[in-house]
């Protein structure tokens, strides 16, 4: 018996050992390779980090669903009213004219582009799912310019890590890695089915991120920040969503 | 017939423990983390439910589209109309946390549980029944002892039963598998890798409405299961849960 139990304890215990070296080393591995999210402490962090990790291993170039044009949504739920403030108000009432989106941080040009200039950049269509993390979603075709571009024509450095973007509603901002920045299907979106992106759903421009729940696509968007770390915006959590209790990352 | 002389260490301990646990350490482990886990899904699940408890078909469903069925509760959020005047307090951050967690815990969980159990033979031994067994009438005749809340004689303290050998079967390798996979389909990232999971259901809101479904019969599984331990003999059925001792020697039986 207590021959059998020392034993036991024994392999137990290097089980252990080899269990907790394996799981450190693992970790160094997934920060190298960029597997780690923002918001990996706390609670549920491990959660928040299993997901992440396993979906950039499995999805990292894959691309969101498209679909024909007549599944195109006839009711596509705007989901509350566009800002009422005084700076929103007067630019919708200018036909957003001087609305303007600004790219900073980690780039060899900063620049800022009116509508009439994004316009005149190589634009993308795409009809995608946009899902809320409530459980709703509907089907709308999206026109823009593919972020990636923006970030070639400003010059994203070679060490760039986030692209942070910001919205007149300031307590909504957020950022995603370089996987989900240079994915061909990440828009700055500023038409919707045919016409302009209208105010409900985050006119002028709103970002599109089709392969992350809907609160990743932050709508009336200002400004793009280039970054290496999330240190220094916000909590550095990466976004203000986790800063509510929600997962950076919400390809879930 | 009499268990009075079960006292392990004591005296009669030769049968007692020559014997096999009741349930090996490994299953009453994973048996333990997954009930936890499972509490933790529902709550959480309910709490995502709650901001919008409308269900629909196919890919895309909202307010303003015609809902399949709505549960007859209020919302979280104000934007849902739901018949009520007020508004449930919103508590979807930290449920949905928890919810992807806990599924983690749960399906590695179960990984473990069922590599093992395919290792040890487990399934074979003691869960898929008899095929003398598998007749409507040895069925009938479980359900009808159910019904009448017979508790069950010692005997089948150490066995299962037909009806219980193919409803864990059911819910080992049918609904755990299904409402892993349904939630899977609702993952924006994950069917970007694997469309097929959920173009397969006819749509990301169809899988949802059949998540719902399958954690409801989950839920009724679990129900019926406390209930048949509670017939049986609640303390020593669980009792035999943690220590894996099942109570009356061989014996005596």
């Amino acid at each position: 018996m207590s021959r059998l139990s020392r034993r036991k304890l024994i392999t137990t215990g290097l089980g252990a050992m080899a269990g907790a070296s394996g799981l450190a080393f693992a970790a160094r591995l997934a920060a190298r390779y960029g597997l780690i999210p923002p918001d990996h402490g706390g609670l549920y962090g491990p959660g928040e980090t299993l997901t992440y990790a396993a979906q950039r291993l499995l999805t990292r170039h894959s691309l969101a669903r498209e679909f024909p044009r007549n599944l195109i949504s006839k009711a596509p739920f705007a989901n509350g009213a566009p800002p009422k403030d005084d700076a929103y108000q007067r630019a919708k009432a200018a036909s957003f004219a001087d609305w303007r989106l600004t790219v900073d941080g980690l780039v060899a040009n900063p620049a800022s582009f009116s509508l009439a200039e994004l316009r005149s950049l190589p634009a993308r269509s795409q009809i995608t799912h946009l899902a809320c993390e409530e459980g709703w979603s509907f089907i709308a075709e999206w026109i823009g310019v593919p972020l990636s571009h923006i970030l070639q024509v400003v010059g994203a450095a070679p060490q760039a890590r986030y692209v942070f973007y910001f919205s007149i509603q300031q307590y909504w901002w957020d950022s995603v890695d370089m996987a989900d920045a240079l994915h061909p299907q990440t828009l700055v979106t500023y038409g919707m089915n045919d016409g302009d992106l209208p105010p409900g759903h985050g006119g002028p421009i709103r970002l599109r991120v089709p392969r992350q729940l809907g609160y990743k696509s932050v709508k009336y968007l200002t400004r793009l920040t280039v970054a290496d770390s999330v240190k220094g915006f916000g909590q550095g959590l990466g976004s203000s969503a986790p800063e509510g209790g929600y997962a950076w990352y919400a390809g879930i | 017939m009499s268990n009075a002389v079960y006292a392990p260490g004591i005296g009669g301990t030769v049968s007692v423990s020559a014997r096999s646990p009741r349930h090996t350490a490994l299953v009453r482990v994973t048996h333990w983390i997954t009930t936890l886990g499972f509490a933790a899904l529902l709550v959480s699940g309910i709490e995502i439910v709650v901001s919008h408890p409308r269900f629909y078909w196919g890919e895309e469903g909202n307010v303003g589209t015609p809902a399949l069925f709505a549960l007859p509760i209020p919302s979280s959020r104000h934007l849902v109309p739901t018949g009520y005047n007020y508004v449930l307090p919103d508590q979807n951050g930290w449920s949905r946390a928890l919810h992807f967690q806990a599924a983690w815990v749960v399906l590695l969980t179960g990984l473990i549980y069922v590599i093992s159990g395919l290792r040890t033979r487990h399934f074979s031994r003691n869960l898929f029944p008899a095929q003398a067994d598998v007749s409507w009438r040895s069925i009938a005749k479980i359900i009808a002892n159910d019904l009448r809340f017979r508790r069950p004689d010692e005997a089948e303290a150490w066995s299962y039963n037909v009806l219980q050998r193919l409803t864990y079967l059911v819910v080992i390798f049918g609904l755990f598998p299904l409402v892993t996979w349904t939630g899977l389909a609702m993952s924006p990232g994950f069917v970007s890798a694997f469309p097929i999971t959920v173009t397969a259901l006819g749509g990301q809101q169809s899988a949802r409405t059949i998540h719902f479904f399958v954690s409801v019969l989950l839920v009724l599984f679990l129900l019926a299961h406390v209930a048949k331990v509670i017939i049986a003999g609640f303390k020593k059925r669980t009792f035999a849960m943690i220590t894996g001792c099942a109570g009356a020697p061989e014996g005596d039986a």
